[in-house]
């Protein structure tokens, strides 16, 4: 399919929930309580690393209108078909991340367990009649710990004799428990160390980056019971109904055709929801009482007991010539996954996967070591993983600039791949990690082309667009005569996939009514992003109908067919292309039909505004009439479900520039402006995909600037809520500027690549380089803070 | 104890507990529209009008609001018919996942019933109780300014 003169792909329609959710109609899981609900309650552990010596629940038990209290000595599971027999004792090894089975992910939790891994951690589950009673019943709850030595730093997560997170003899698929490693990759492109020596200049930096957090609106919240058929049913604010329901049938032990999951609207995810972080233990007070539990997790809970963005310490090693051709890049993180690796093996290789092949070098290393830690559990995060990379590569590649006297944007013009190049170290981590001793792939051998990419467009016209050149000379003037606010002026550019290629699945069933409108079942996951929507758009291009002539039904188990989920930038590339075949499909059907009715070839013919159309005699007949004719006439109701997995993941490209004032004597930083080019291909509606380039930015912004999830030197979480857990707000924001720079990716629908996540990525490098040219310092560790601002210019100690 | 509102402007009597606070008897009574993403005050998406002036439901007692006028947005426009700042909000797509936009929209509206032409520095001050992290504020900035225009052009 080519480009042509699209009717509703590439225009602004309404999104098809927004009214319900202007009119605050039910449409989240809390709007939907059940009768004789019970309300459920988590006892997190006080302690980042404790055994259970005993626990006393009779105290809560005896509590009037306590239904149950879980502890690891009495956790069901489910036995026979309904659940409604089950056994006391239920220690079975799962992960909680959302992730296509077999899971990368190791299996290292349990529904309870009598070992505490971090503050937070599940002690004991409550299901009472009132959210206050099931608060006071774990209160009631007398446990005796033995206080483990935490360990609080991937540092002394390797160092000799540490102690062990995982010492359990059952912790499965972990990389090697009892050192406390998580998971690692450690691969080579050829050969670095002769590229370093053929480099003139070899530049090495050491970079930071912390906990950020999602702070999603709504909190993670579940609501489970049985039908009235006894099967389990949750409604569930999660990107991963599929998952969820395969999981919870593995840690529960009710059979898959027993579950339903239902994902009403969700309140934003971010990733956050690509995780099983309650489901669970909600489904399992559901096991233990028959009754309906509804389970939320208050915010400071949301924040410091679900899931954050990996921290990371990371350094870069680049060999350059001269004429800002790169010889060899090094990037090695070390990684906090926190108490459980719930995505500690995949993100960390996004880290190098999607940064390092934005740039032409032959020679590449990338490693990570992913430490299990007795501190917040880390898992995916909008950029899942490429963010930290940015940050370090990004700074790094203007300290290369700066070492061999190149302007930042025209080094990165010389040294950034065009369309044709091809991506080495993606498709060859993957290779690498699954391939048997004695197998040795090269790495050209397996190698994707870049078949579209505008990123020195990207580069090119946010510099304009920001007026680069003229500015990175004033305020150099500038800051010499104003030595209190300096201004700079910093860029960088970014690089992210289009789903996860060879996994990411998807289904679509299109079903044709009789007046020719459509209904679309999708299992691809809407959590706020517009995915709906921007499917529903491609249906009704497809099949010549409006937008609001399809009507789209989204995840819930029962009804729709399967989907991966809501997850690296997926729903619009890889469910997009589900849709769309099946569409396809029953375009081709109406057209069979319709061929027969007007005595014409279906190859001359076309639906376009409800009609069909020949183009060899201009006849036209409404596209009703074909599609009566094959409900009433063939008595055969068009329908059509398609699969789709792709096997590349084309990057979309971007280049973000930020234009600062920092306050030399507060150490406060604004950001004055923020500019992002991108290339995503076709953009199927510029409104909701330039919502989406500004909320990531105002999260980039929030990981640049104030976002930081601390524990004390004891492992407790320090941030409270979102009093001083700070993500930005509407005064603050800078002025923002987005440029679609269209490309036309042949493998994705009407051209598409991902949108959702890249521009989350820039925010920390651009803003880090544009403090390099305020300041003449660079500041390595992330967010910066007016204190560390001020430490950097050695105002503070 | 009997709490009596005038809520979206019909008199409701509720039977409420002495410690409960407005925004859990909202939604008990079916006014999904308020939302609770911290109940602390910090996030906004609980916001109701008592009186007319945005306040946080998620911290004040029930029983604080008795006699009082309350609006939520379950309240605004008639039925089958949006409210001009309903549409905007979807016309500008100011809606993502749309937990923050009950509270949005009725910080709007408290400000355009005083001030019905603000400037963005104006829009961007009436959502500073109102945290929202999917759409960086730009696009519910933009239809709270629309918002004004039309209204200005329904009066003139
Ligand atoms: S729930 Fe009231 S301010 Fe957050
Ligand atoms: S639209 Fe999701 S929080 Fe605002």
């Amino acid at each position: 399919m080519s480009r042509r003169n699209f009717h509703v792909v590439g225009k602004d329609v309404r999104k098809v929930d927004g009214r319900e959710l202007v009119t605050g109609a039910p449409a989240f899981a809390d709007d939907f309580p059940q009768p004789n609900m019970l309300y459920g309650k988590i006892l997190g552990s006080p302690h980042p690393h404790a055994r259970i010596r005993s626990i006393d629940t009779s105290g809560a038990e005896a509590l009037e209108g306590v239904h149950s209290v879980l502890t690891y000595e009495n956790v069901p599971r489910a036995r026979g078909p309904v659940g409604r027999r089950a056994d006391l004792f239920n220690r079975v090894p799962y992960t909680r991340a959302g992730q296509d089975y077999p899971e990368p992910s190791p299996w290292d939790f349990f529904l309870l367990d009598n070992k505490m891994r971090f503050v937070g951690d599940r002690v004991a589950a409550v299901a009472a009649e009132t959210v206050e009673i099931a608060k006071k019943a774990c209160a009631l709850i007398e446990v005796d710990y033995e206080i483990l030595t935490p360990v609080l730093s991937p540092e002394d997560a390797f160092a000799e004799g540490a102690p062990i997170v995982h010492d359990e003899p059952d912790v499965q698929k972990a990389e090697d428990p009892k050192r406390n490693l998580c998971a690692s990759v450690d691969v080579y492109l050829r050969d670095v160390e002769a590229g370093f020596r053929e480099a003139d200049t070899v530049v090495e930096g050491s970079y930071s980056v912390p906990r950020q957090q999602h702070a999603q609106m709504e909190l993670h919240i579940a609501i489970s019971y049985f039908d009235e058929d006894d099967r389990l049913t949750v409604i569930c604010a999660t990107q991963v109904p599929f998952h969820v329901r395969r999981q919870l049938s593995q840690s529960l032990g009710l059979p898959v055709s027993r579950i339903r999951v239902i994902k009403p609207r969700v309140g934003g995810g971010f990733g956050g929801k690509q995780e099983m972080v309650i489901e669970d233990i909600c489904a399992a007070l559901t096991v233990a009482t028959h009754r309906p539990v509804r389970l939320e997790l208050d915010r400071y809970e949301d924040l410091t007991a679900a899931r954050c963005r990996h921290p990371m310490k990371l350094t870069c090693k680049t060999g350059v010539k001269k004429d800002g051709s790169l010889t060899a890049i090094e990037m090695i993180a070390l990684v906090d996954a926190g108490a459980y690796g719930s995505h500690s093996p995949t993100v960390p290789t996004n880290t190098g996967n999607k940064n390092l092949p934005r740039y032409r070098c032959r020679n590449m290393h990338y490693r990570f070591d992913a430490a299990y830690t007795n501190l917040t559990v880390s898992g995916a995060m909008r950029g899942y993983g490429t963010p930290q990379g940015s940050f370090a590569l990004e700074c790094h590649m203007d300290e290369t600039a700066e070492a061999i006297g190149m302007d930042p944007v025209d080094f990165r013009l010389s040294c950034t791949v065009v369309e044709g190049d091809t991506d080495e170290l993606s498709p060859y981590i993957y290779e690498v990690k699954s391939e048997a001793p004695g197998d040795e792939t090269k790495p050209e051998d397996v190698a994707w082309p870049i078949t579209s990419c505008g990123l020195h467009d990207c580069i090119q016209k946010g510099a304009e667009e920001i007026d680069w050149a003229r500015k990175r000379k004033e305020f150099d003037k500038y800051n010499v005569s104003n030595p209190v606010v300096r201004k700079g002026i910093g860029m960088c550019c970014l690089s992210q996939g289009s789903g996860v290629a060879g996994i990411d699945t998807a289904n679509a069933t299109v079903r044709l009514n009789e007046d020719g409108s459509a209904i679309l079942f999708i299992g691809a996951a809407d959590i706020g992003t517009g995915g709906d929507t921007v499917i529903g758009q491609m249906v009704a291009e497809t099949l010549g109908i409006t937008l609001d002539e399809v009507t789209v039904y989204s995840s819930d188990t029962d009804v729709v067919p399967f989907d991966s989920g809501a997850y690296a930038s997926s729903t619009t590339y890889v469910s997009g292309n589900a849709a769309l075949k099946a569409a396809i499909e029953v375009r081709d059907d109406l057209l069979t039909i319709a061929a027969g009715l007007m005595g014409e070839e279906a190859g001359n013919l076309r639906l376009e505004d409800r009609q069909i159309i020949s183009s060899r005699s201009s006849k036209k007949i409404p596209l009703r009439d074909a599609a009566m004719h094959s409900i009433y006439k063939n008595k055969d109701q068009i329908e059509h479900t398609a699969s789709h997995v792709s096997p590349v993941s084309p990057p979309p490209f971007a280049a973000q520039y930020a234009e600062i004032e920092v306050d030399t004597e507060t150490g406060e930083v604004r950001v004055v402006e923020f500019v992002t080019a991108v290339d995503a291909g076709t953009i199927i509606n510029p409104q909701l995909a330039r919502g989406q380039v500004d909320g990531a930015v105002s999260m980039g912004l929030g990981y640049a600037l104030t976002e930081e999830l601390m524990h004390d030197e004891n492992g407790v979480p320090m941030n409270r809520g979102l009093v001083d857990y700070k993500i930005f707000k509407a005064v603050g924001m800078p002025k923002m500027k987005t440029i679609f720079v269209e490309t036309y990716e042949a493998t994705g629908p009407f051209g598409v690549k991902a949108i959702a996540e890249i521009p989350t990525n820039g925010a920390p490098p651009a803003i880090g380089n544009a403090l390099k040219h305020a300041l003449g310092v660079r500041m390595r560790d992330l967010p910066f803070t007016p204190e560390r601002v001020l430490r950097a210019i050695g105002k503070m100690k | 104890m009997i709490l009596h509102l005038k809520l979206n402007g019909k008199p409701r009597e509720f039977d409420v507990a002495p410690g409960e606070r407005l925004s859990d008897v909202l939604r008990r009574e079916q006014c999904f529209s308020v939302k609770v993403g911290c109940s602390t005050g910090d996030c906004g998406t609980c916001t109701v009008l008592v009186g007319g002036e945005p306040i946080v439901s998620c911290l004040m007692l029930a029983c604080q609001a008795e006699g009082a006028e309350v609006l939520t947005v379950e309240g605004l426009g008639e039925p089958g018919r949006l409210d001009t700042l309903q549409e905007s909000f979807l016309d500008e797509g100011a809606v993502q996942c749309g937990f923050c936009t009950p509270g949005m929209i009725l910080s709007a509206h408290a400000l355009l019933e005083t001030n019905p032409s603000p400037t963005e520095d104006e829009a961007r001050e009436a959502l500073s109780g109102n945290l929202c992290r999917c759409t960086g504020y730009e696009n519910p900035v933009r239809a709270i300014l629309e918002a004004g225009r039309r209204m200005a052009g329904e009066e003139s």
